[in-house]
């Protein structure tokens, strides 16, 4: 079915060629291949923006294409991160205090590694007992499993709740972005069982490979992250592609239309909304490895609406236009921050982009809603469709 | 203190200075029994002095318990003296006259604690009736500070004779509490606690806690004695407290935890082994304590008991507590009283707590006042009236860069703040939201990216850090209603402004031709349109307005919170809250939406005093279930935000 | 005739406004029927009770063989019942070809799941094209709806109504803004449509509804002022003064 589906679409196609070049390019280049073209903190943030192009085009599928316009994606996001972060964390945390314990005379009962293991990690916040979230924190497989189940349960509790009771439009945005800000506040606690403000640290030294260089790693986490991003993209591609994407654009231009063609429409934006959040969990579970660290602010709710943004810079309603929009403003971004724009000196006033960067992204966000509604991916759709 | 002392004497010596008489006679006729008291006959000593009426007699007796009289051993006679060194400053008793000597040939007099308990009594009793209000004070204090049987006696003969009418209330309320803790017939201790039955002062609390004070009782008889309660393990007590107690009665063996086993385990290792257990097999419990059974039995480490023998020790014995007041009476009486105090402390709580509720309503109100207006008139969600909220509160610091005087400040910065928000929210609707009608999604992405360019722009301008917006100095402090009832005045402040603009804002929408205007606008623009009324002016100036709103509830905001460029995020989705469980557009449901979150914030930060983040969690979560039941919010508008 | 609808006693009332009052109207099948009244008499209403989107304070919406009430169901329960709605304006999937218009209404499982692994099967893509035939618009299955003239958009609509299968219509003014050929074209549709199936009509235009040639109801202030053929209803009093009178002034 897939493989037909491809062979009719071709702008499919040529994202999964494009994407494999870069990937190519990249691995090619990377100081893992010998190559050392490109650096690897280099090849991180090129991962890393690989999963926010995941969850870019998770995003657009659920406001591009079926209208709702969710400010609480992130927090799936930040979800998935937690997941796979907890085993991460515990499985570090375990070899260090194994080998501790190691030396001593006596060897140490199960209770003792685990309160050594729960000192370690909950001693910032003065605590060593091990909350009841954390029981399948040993378990990579059962780990793997919350990436999925956590984001799809909550998505689709709230989901079910928000959509049955036909809460729509901004009403829908500002529940979304609620459940956001309960979440981070929740997490920001001391006593969350997730390290309150602390977060989760030392993501990128993955249990079991503590001999493999970063440069490795960040490659395989390229590559992992590579994989997800074309992998959802099909599935997506695929999903809008049929009847499903006729209803579910559908329930977005007009949702009593619907309704009265026979369709649930509740049933639908659930299935829209849980899915697209799992994806999310999984493309966070892909990013925070990437990152090392993860805390609750990163979930506050503006990390959503940053999402939104990058999703309307690129183009809704078209999955390379929210690509095209993660990659590039969140690349930006981090060029802008990061201080590798050079000053503009105005003479009297010299602009340094670190501070001013918002403050352009913010008017630039503002003219593209006004003049480009359909963002980049529209002008590109310009481009391409000109010859014919 | 001497000096101050002396002057006192003096001051005394003026009142009194008619009868000028002398102390150091009287003192004389009793110096045996003064060098060398007892608390036997220290009685007729003081009997005397008190009886000479002197005003001498206080200072005297304050620094004889201070240690601070000297004799002569020559001819016996008394000063006051402080030693420096070898040197002695002496001061007479009677005249005030200071002299330098050497300390040899002088004996300071050393009354040990009985009986300077006893001159304290009767001190207090000077004390207490001395004619300078501040001393009487200052001893009411202490003895409010250290309460004695002793002084029970003292204070009720000083209560008659006191001039001043608050001193007195208070003389009494203390001779209450001594005379619930102290007094020597059970029928005066018991009326005394009924009568703090009606005090929820901290004080009145203290006094009968401190009759209920119990001591555990451990056991294999029932205990004797005023039983307070008898505990069951497992519901009143863990099993691990209850080991402690019997640890603490010298009943069982210390409980040693696991660490000092595995450290008396590794020191006791013997050809690869403790006892008979492998080291390698000691990686669990089990085996451990085997091990250190095996120990304890050679007699290498102290003994322990097993969990079931610490089990059987805590099941054969009784966990009690007992009353340190002997008369069930007494303590029966005191738990009433308590019970009724903690009562009516629970509703005074109750009364603070709505207080606060309501006064962060008001900022609740304040903040979201003017995104429901925008928000029911025009259905634009504007995500930057944060960051107006944050332009009036900078607006406010800024005014109070050139405005020193504070008072003045504030009524300067609260019409420019307005009239500041007020400009920036009209450009921004003319700008950009007058293209984006009918398209309320991306209203609340373009309001966005003005949101974080101005929050930039702010951090650009002031930096990062908290800048102060200070308050008159007239609205410092807290209106303080009792011990637990207060408010703070600058809240009352935002309380009368947020119901100010609850007036203002009926007013312009019930009374004024712009509300009228608006009003048509909201229910029916069409129709409006049709009647001559431009759409687009009434949009303009309602939005103007309500950012000009948002400009003030920063000033407000700012005055008792931090201005920092992200205040304005802080309040957003808050505002959002309120806004939408109030019900769109309407004033009054923004106020009713106000109302129920304030409380509901304050209420659930009552249950949960120690998590404010738990508590804002919470708040979020019930309002999402709250959005299931009433998705149009608690007062439902008809109109054009309604419509779907 | 057995009765396919029964709605009997209904009213509704909006903030103090009566809409529908002690309304009661029977649909046969096959059946065209005409609701004609002046603004306000509850027509929309009506469509809006019948297809759940409102909820009566009171009353019966009787459906089928089986008697069984619509009242409790929601909007995609009632249509998968057989009730298709066509709305006052046209509203078409506009960012969506003809095909997929008529491909979505086609009368298929409607779970998410059975609609995201559906195929395409021959026999939709013939259906669809009996349809398209059947509303004119053959030629224009692989353009966007949102370029079609308003007539082709409202033949459309008709079209996904049809392509639902539905035993009973409810065609809320399909004539407005169409040229007189365009309404002669949707005449011939909506009696070819009432041949096999209940299709109920509300209409403004006099002349459209004539031309239709069926059983007419006249609704006033959301009750039943009177029932029958054209002539029959034009001829009443009541009628004449209520609507019929008012519309000539």
């Amino acid at each position: 079915m897939t493989q037909g589906f491809l062979v009719t679409n071709r702008s499919v196609r040529w994202f999964l060629f494009t994407l494999a070049l870069f990937t190519a390019v990249i691995a090619f280049g990377s100081e893992a291949s010998g190559t050392g073209i490109f650096s690897t903190s280099l090849v991180k943030t090129l991962g890393k923006t690989l999963c926010l192009c995941l969850i870019a085009v998770a995003m657009d599928v659920v406001w591009g294409y079926c209208g709702i316009l969710s400010l609480g994606h992130f927090a799936f996001f930040g979800i998935g991160g937690y997941a796979i972060g907890m085993w991460l964390m515990y499985g570090r945390t375990e070899g260090i205090v194994m080998t501790s314990l190691a030396n001593q005379t006596i060897p140490p009962t199960p209770q003792e590694v685990s309160d050594a293991i729960g000192g370690q990690i909950f001693g910032v916040v003065g605590s060593s007992e091990f909350p009841l979230i954390w029981s399948f924190a040993h378990s990579l497989p059962l780990q793997l499993l919350m990436v999925v189940l956590v984001p799809g349960l909550l998505a689709l509790v709230f989901g079910w709740l928000a959509f049955r009771s036909r809460v729509t439009g901004v009403y829908l945005s500002i529940l979304t972005q609620a459940m956001t800000l309960a979440l981070s506040l929740y997490l920001f606690q001391n006593d969350s069982g997730l390290r309150g403000n602390n977060g989760l640290s030392g993501l990128q030294n993955i249990p079991g490979f503590e001999q493999t260089s970063q440069a490795t790693i960040s490659l395989v986490f390229f590559l992992a992250s590579a994989a997800a991003l074309a992998l959802g993209y099909v599935l997506f591609a695929w999903v809008v592609a049929g009847k499903m994407g006729s209803v579910i654009m559908g329930i977005r231009d007009n949702e009593a239309r619907v309704r009265f063609l026979g369709y649930r429409v509740e049933g639908y934006k659930l299935f829209v909304f849980t899915l697209t959040a799992i994806v999310s969990g999984i493309a966070g579970a892909l990013y925070y490895p990437q990152a090392g660290i993860i805390n609750p602010a990163e979930i506050a709710p503006i990390a959503s609406i940053y999402l939104a943004v990058w999703v309307a810079i690129g183009g809704r309603g078209r999955l390379y236009g929210a690509v095209i929009g993660a990659a590039l403003v969140s690349l930006l971004s981090s060029w802008f921050t990061g201080g590798g724009a050079p000053d503009v000196n105005l003479g009297l006033y010299r602009i340094q982009w670190t501070d001013w960067w918002l403050v352009l992204l913010g008017l630039s966000f503002v003219c593209v809603t006004l003049f480009f509604p359909k963002g980049i991916g529209g002008l590109f759709d310009y481009l391409v469709r000109k010859p014919s | 203190m001497l000096r101050i002392l002396a002057a006192f004497c003096l001051a005394l010596g003026l009142v009194t200075g008619a009868q000028a008489q002398d102390l150091q006679p009287v003192l004389q006729a009793h110096a045996d029994d003064i060098t060398k008291p007892s608390r036997g006959t220290i009685g007729t000593t003081l009997d005397a002095l008190v009886d000479s009426g002197l005003p001498q007699v206080t200072p005297f007796l304050e620094a004889w318990t201070d240690k601070g009289i000297w004799q002569r051993e020559a001819d016996s006679v008394f000063f006051y003296g402080r030693a420096q060194g070898a040197d002695l400053t002496l001061t007479d008793i009677d005249t005030g006259t200071v002299t330098e000597v050497p300390k040899s040939g002088y004996t300071e007099l050393r009354p040990n604690g009985g009986v300077r308990r006893v001159i304290g009594t009767a001190l207090v009793q000077f004390q207490l009736s001395d004619p300078d209000i501040a001393r009487r004070l200052s001893a009411i204090d202490s003895l409010a500070r250290r309460p004695d049987a002793e002084q029970l006696e003292p204070l009720l003969a000083s209560i008659d004779g006191e001039p001043d009418a608050a001193l007195k209330a208070r003389k009494i309320q203390l001779a209450n509490f001594l005379s619930a803790s102290f007094a020597p017939a059970p029928a005066d201790r018991i009326a005394a606690i009924e009568s703090l039955s009606d005090d929820t002062s901290i004080e009145a609390r203290a006094v009968l806690n401190q009759i209920l004070a119990t001591t555990p009782y451990v056991g294999t008889a029932a205990p004797d004695g005023n039983v307070a309660r008898i505990l069951t393990v497992g519901d009143d007590l863990s099993a691990d407290d209850a080991y402690s107690r019997l640890v603490a009665a010298n009943i069982a063996p210390p409980a040693i935890p696991s660490t000092a086993i595995r450290d008396a385990l590794a020191a006791n290792i013997i050809d690869g082994g403790v006892g008979d257990v492998p080291l390698a097999q000691l990686g669990t419990t089990a085996a451990r304590d085997r091990a250190y059974a095996t120990l304890a039995t050679a007699g290498t480490v102290p003994p322990r008991l097993t969990d079931q023998g610490r089990a059987d020790a805590v099941a054969s014995h009784i966990f009690a507590e007992i009353y340190v007041e002997d008369d069930p009476a007494i303590t029966d009486a005191a738990h009433a009283a308590l019970s009724s105090v903690e009562t009516r402390v629970a509703a005074e709580r109750f009364a603070d707590l709505a207080l606060d509720a309501l006064s962060l309503a008001s900022i609740y109100f304040l903040a979201a006042i003017g995104l429901a207006i925008t928000f029911g008139v025009m259905g634009v969600i504007n995500m930057a009236h944060g960051e107006f909220i944050m332009m009036g509160a900078y607006t406010g610091y800024v005014v109070q860069q050139f405005v020193p005087d504070y008072t003045l400040s504030i009524v300067v910065a609260l019409p420019l703040a307005f009239a500041i928000t007020f400009g920036a929210g009209v450009t921004m609707e003319r700008l950009v939201i007058r293209h984006l009608y009918h398209r309320p999604l991306e209203t609340l992405l373009a309001t966005f990216g003005i949101s974080i360019a101005l929050q930039q722009l702010a951090k650009n301008i002031f930096g990062t850090q908290a800048r102060p917006l200070t308050s008159p100095g007239w609205l410092d402090g807290a209106l303080v209603l009792s011990d637990v009832v207060q408010i703070s005045y600058i809240r009352i402040a935002i309380f009368v402004l947020a119901l100010l603009f609850l007036g203002l804002i009926l007013f312009i929408l019930k009374r004024t031709r712009l509300g009228l205007e608006v009003r048509a606008v909201t229910q029916n623009p069409g129709m409006a349109a049709s009647m001559g009324i431009d759409p687009d002016r009434i949009n303009m100036m309602t939005f103007g307005l309500g950012s000009g709103i948002a400009g003030i509830a920063g000033v407000a905001i700012g005055l008792y919170a931090k201005v920092t460029s992200e205040m304005g995020a802080d309040y957003i989705v808050q505002s959002f809250m309120t806004v939408v469980v109030g019900g769109v557009g309407n004033v009054w449901g923004t106020l009713a939406g106000a109302t129920l979150i304030g409380f509901l914030q304050k209420g659930i930060e009552f249950l949960n005093p120690s998590n404010t983040l738990a508590a804002q969690t919470y708040m979020v979560l019930f309002i999402i279930l709250f959005i299931q039941f009433r998705p149009k919010g608690i007062v439902a508008q008809k109109g054009r935000a309604a419509a779907d | 005739m057995t009765s396919l609808l029964e709605v009997s006693g209904v009213s509704k009332t909006f903030d103090g406004f009566r809409a529908i009052n002690d309304l009661s109207i029977q649909i046969s099948e096959p059946e065209l029927r005409a609701i004609i009244g002046p603004n306000g008499a509850g027509k929309t209403t009506f469509m809006d009770i019948v297809t759940g989107k409102t909820r009566p304070d009171e009353g019966r919406v009787l459906w089928g063989e089986k008697n069984e009430s619509l009242l409790g169901l929601s909007e995609a329960e009632i249509a998968n019942r057989g009730i298709g709605r066509k709305f006052q304006k046209p509203t078409v999937f506009e960012d969506q070809t003809v095909r997929q218009n008529l491909a979505m209404a086609l009368k298929n499982p409607r779970g998410p799941f059975a609609v995201l692994f559906h195929r395409k099967t021959p026999q939709g893509a013939q259906r669809i094209e009996e349809i398209a035939a059947e509303i004119g618009l053959t030629d224009q299955l692989t353009r966007t709806s949102g370029e079609l003239s308003h007539g082709q958009k409202q033949w459309l609509e008709i079209g996904m109504l049809l392509a639902q299968d539905p035993r009973l219509l409810l065609v809320d003014e399909p004539a407005a803004g169409m040229t007189a050929e365009e309404r002669e074209k949707t005449t011939d549709i909506l009696r070819r449509a009432a041949q096999t199936r209940a299709v109920v009509v509300v209409e403004h235009d006099m002349e459209f509804v004539r031309r239709l040639d069926c059983k007419v109801t006249v609704l006033h202030e959301g009750h039943v002022l009177a029932e029958g053929p054209l002539d029959h209803v034009t001829s009443d009093p009541t009628v004449i003064d209520v609507y019929l009178g008012r519309s000539d002034a």
